[in-house]
């Protein structure tokens, strides 16, 4: 009798999770677990964060505004949301861009994912793997691979820098193409630097490779942009391998946003099945035959056949994606031919507008209606972070469920591992270091 | 980025749209009309690969950035990097991934701190959308640039 009351207590001990401060995500939030028994009962993603309000902002600003208004929303991938708004706000003007400014979007997408992912993949999420606390400590054992990820950084940085005006925040992007598009030699130190980006790319692939992943997958939705002939950035019709198949403007039938008491991020799911998952691996499970043949070769390489369901090899794929992101970006710059004008007009009149695209960590939808002198009237944003917390939150779940054993150290360790498969970006706002030295 | 000959480079990091926040990016201003020339002088948003490279070639490194530390705002800290590592308050509390004190011991831990590197760090009090510096930060402003000037000046 004793022995068995003696289980039962241990097995009704409550344990938490508890992580006050996530580091290496972009922005503030943290995380809590609680264990009782054998049962995990709760699960938060806490995004503490303040609401920014961009939406009410925008209200009654000119639709032109909207690119550079949106960009502010994120420091690391200002392009996607400069790229959703154009394209909304071009398709409630009626327009389509093709040729050469086209071309020129998919090239400044590319160094946004370069940029995003070697940040990610070198800093943020190696060091999980690695058994080191932060890139900092890592940088001693593996300076060369720091280094390598560095400079690949500063390429993908460099693309943006030259199409879009500067690396934070572009200025040169507007409804309708670029205020000035460069000419064909201004790409060719960039050309040089990118060739060396690709090889890194496939060495940070072979490298990533190597590293040791838990055993984890669950039966996920996942959703991306597919497009006919294109690993997709800036167009396509949003799939599920769930049988969802929608163009962008029908993105409000099926997905909804729901308040919940713990984040001040709306939380999003499908309305039919729940939770969903966007960003890298989504992309690639969608859109493995639409990759280059270099990209495709280096993730067989590296072990993943063509849908790879473990979030923990997401920095495997988020390194393939940098080979493709390389390798799309020298074709684009091959084949470049200058757009004379940069942009083309657009002429607003009443009407509502949507646009999706693939921020490196996943879809962005924006939504305008605009009255006949170009103003906007509404607006929805929908960040990828916010469509990835209940699955990141699912994850979690279910990980420590069948990791109870681990020692708690152990277990928070790899709870923070899971929540930065996702690469959250909870965003920035100001930016100010808060701490406590002796003043001379 | 180039660095003159001087191999001196100032770094005003900040948000000038956030008040205080700014005082970095307002240092960087004024002293650049006492510098016209001579002294490479930057802007940066605080993005910590971006700030190993705006310091990569450079000799003589002084950083501007705004703090929140407790102390009174308007407060100078001043901070040798290469005599100690950045205190452990520094890190994580930007809502930036990858900031200022990791781009320093980041450097430190590739070996790619320049020879001297300088952070001053001016307490705020206002971090909230708005153009302006409190006045206390105005103040602590001026009397860094004034140091500042009389640094460049000895090390050029």
């Amino acid at each position: 009798m004793l022995s068995l009351s003696a289980e039962r207590a241990k097995r009704m001990k409550s344990r938490t999770v508890r992580v006050d401060y996530l580091a290496r995500v972009e922005g503030e939030g943290a995380l809590l677990v609680k264990i009782k028994g054998e049962q995990v009962t709760d699960v938060q993603l806490k995004i503490f964060e303040p609401p920014r309000f961009f939406e009410a902002f925008l209200r009654g600003r000119k639709f032109h505004e909207a690119p550079d208004i949106t960009a502010r929303i994120c420091g690391i991938c200002p392009i996607a949301y400069q790229m959703s708004a154009c394209h909304a706000l071009e398709d409630a003007c009626g327009i389509k861009i093709t040729g050469p400014i086209r071309d020129l979007r998919r090239l400044i997408y590319c160094g946004e994912w370069i940029e995003s992912h070697a940040l990610h993949v070198y800093l943020l999420h190696a060091p999980d793997f690695l058994g080191y606390e932060d890139a900092i400590r890592m940088a001693k054992d593996h300076p060369d691979e720091v280094k390598r990820g560095l400079r690949l950084k500063k390429a993908g940085n460099e693309i943006v820098r030259l199409l879009g005006g500067r690396e934070i925040h572009p200025i040169n992007v507007r409804v309708g193409g670029f205020y000035k598009a460069p000419v064909k030699r201004d790409f060719a130190a960039l050309a040089e630097e990118l060739k060396w980006a690709r090889e890194a790319a496939l060495a940070t692939v072979r490298w990533v490779a190597t590293f040791a992943f838990p055993d984890f997958d669950r039966d996920y939705e996942f959703v991306a942009l597919r497009h006919p002939d294109e690993y997709p950035f800036n167009e396509g019709r949003l799939v599920s391998n769930k049988g969802l198949d929608i163009a962008i403007r029908d993105y409000d039938q099926h997905f909804v946003e729901e308040h919940v008491a713990h984040s001040n991020a709306l939380q999003s799911r499908l309305h039919e099945r729940n939770s969903y998952f966007v960003g890298p691996l989504a992309r690639y499970n969608l859109n493995f035959d639409r990759l280059s043949p270099m990209a495709q070769e280096a993730a067989r390489s590296a072990g993943l056949g063509p849908v790879c369901r473990n979030p923990f090899q997401s920095i495997i794929v988020r390194s393939v994606e940098m080979v493709y992101a390389c390798d799309e970006a020298l074709r684009l710059i091959e084949h470049y031919e200058m757009p004379d004008p940069p942009a083309v007009n657009v002429e607003p009149h009443v009407s509502t507008g949507y646009g999706c695209t693939e921020a490196p960590r996943g879809i962005c939808y924006h939504r305008y209606r605009i009255d006949d002198r170009g103003i906007i009237v509404d607006c929805k944003i929908v960040p990828p972070t916010s469509q990835n917390q209940k699955t990141i939150e699912g994850d979690l779940r279910q990980f420590v469920q069948t990791n109870l054993l681990l020692p708690k150290d152990k277990l928070q360790w790899q709870c923070e591992q899971a929540v930065r498969n996702y690469d959250p970006c909870i965003s920035c706002a100001t930016h100010f270091l808060k701490l406590q030295i002796e003043s001379e | 980025m180039t660095v003159g000959q001087s191999g001196i480079v100032i770094i005003g990091v900040g948000n000038e749209y956030r008040s205080d926040d700014g005082a970095g990016i307002a240092v960087a201003r004024r002293l650049r009309a006492l510098f016209p020339t001579g002294v490479t002088i930057l802007e940066e948003s605080g993005e910590g690969a971006a700030l190993m490279q705006a310091w990569q070639g450079a000799t003589w490194v002084m950083l501007v950035d705004a703090v929140r530390s407790g102390a009174s705002p308007g407060t100078i800290h001043r901070l040798d990097a290469r005599a100690a590592p950045m205190p452990a308050g520094f890190f994580h509390y930007s809502t930036h991934a990858f900031s200022v004190a990791e781009a320093v011991e980041l450097a430190r831990s590739l070996d790619q701190l320049p020879p001297h590197l300088v952070v001053y760090g001016i307490e705020g009090a206002n971090f909230a959308a708005c153009v302006e510096l409190s006045p206390a930060v105005e103040q602590a402003v001026e009397a860094v640039v004034e140091r500042l000037a009389q640094e460049v000046t000895s090390a050029l």
